[in-house]
């Protein structure tokens, strides 16, 4: 990156184009889906069948028990 | 729109890359850790608390599902690869919203920033008021309490982080040097006045190795640490090349 510049002034890009921000409505229906799809699979890695289960027995518990513990999750 | 898409295929690359270099310090300086927890758990006789059964937790103790061969591998590997794609995922969402938006800041800037802030906010502090165990070491009984406080403080945390974000951009036009320092002052105390709001858990068991729990947490903030880091600097990279393609010129021969 070029340290050089002399100021932050966004009319003189050198080697970069100035950063452009991605209008909030195009990011919106992503964030949306995406972002709940993440947050079902981060569920299923850090909480399920622990705190509270959307399938019964302790396999997918015990299978992914050691991330579970390890990345900071509450278990037992 | 097509950017957010492919910022979102980069982001749970990236989220991919990080968790195996997550899963690498899990299974290096973790696992040895967790494999002692669990010798220590079945030469107490079962669950630490003695008389308390737990409903998940226990049955693993008489009747086990999945081998601890399998647990220790590829269970821990999907666990950790599962949740790096997914945080990739949420990484570049937020990444998209914020980037250029603070500042000029480019995107490997952008994306470093946002994956020390995400650290701070989303790991270290719900981890200093409510940090992992080993197995072994919880109550099976209170996973429902204690779950629910966890996930507390880590919305608390992005509460402060939310606030430290307005006192930021407020002083924004006095200087990063004023607004950056006076952002993470922000988020230091509002951080620290819920944590100390929220209700302690003390159940380690009396006598409980310190030994064993302290190497345990160590590893697992190095896990996250390993996670976080690979994914703001990988992603950064990834974004760039897509959102600033035009960094490969040198000022030379660059137009104007
Ligand atoms: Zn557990």
């Amino acid at each position: 990156m070029s340290s050089i510049s002399a100021t932050q002034s966004p009319s003189t890009p050198v080697d970069r184009p100035t950063p452009v921000a991605i209008p909030v409505r195009a990011v919106l229906p992503w964030a949306f889906f995406l972002g709940l799809l993440a947050l079902i699979a981060l569920y299923f890695v850090g909480a399920e069948q622990g705190a509270t289960s959307v399938f019964s027995g302790a396999t997918l518990h015990e299978f992914v028990h050691d991330g579970r513990h390890l990345l900071g999750f509450p278990c037992h | 729109m097509d950017v957010v898409r492919n910022l979102l295929v980069r982001g749970m690359l990236a989220g991919l890359v990080a968790g195996l270099a997550a899963l690498i310090v899990a299974s290096v300086f973790g696992e040895p850790q967790v494999r002692d927890a669990i010798a220590l758990e079945e030469a107490s006789g079962g669950h630490s608390h003695g008389a308390e059964p737990a409903g998940a937790a226990h049955a693993e103790e008489e009747d086990e599902l999945v081998s601890r061969g399998v647990q220790s591998t590829i269970g821990l590997a999907t666990g950790v690869g599962v949740y790096g794609v997914a945080v990739g995922g949420i990484f570049a969402l937020a990444f998209a919203f914020v980037y250029g938006r603070v500042g000029q800041a480019h995107a490997r800037a952008t994306s470093g920033v946002l994956g020390l802030a995400a650290f701070a906010a989303v790991i270290l502090v719900p981890f200093l008021k409510y940090p992992g165990n080993p197995p072994g070491v919880g109550d099976g009984e209170t996973i429902g309490r204690r779950t629910s406080l966890w996930l507390a403080m880590l919305l608390l945390s992005l509460a402060a982080a939310g606030v430290a974000l307005i006192v930021g951009r407020a002083l924004a036009p006095h200087g990063a040097w004023t607004a950056v320092p006076a952002a993470g002052l922000a988020f230091v105390v509002a951080a620290g006045v819920a944590m100390w709001a929220m209700p302690g858990v003390d159940e380690i068991p009396a006598g409980y190795s310190a030994d064993l729990l302290w190497k345990f947490r160590l590893a697992s903030l190095g896990v996250q640490a390993a996670l976080w880091s690979t994914l703001a600097l990988v992603f950064g990279a990834l974004a760039e090349r897509l959102l600033e393609p035009r960094r490969a010129q040198t000022p030379s021969n660059a137009l104007a």
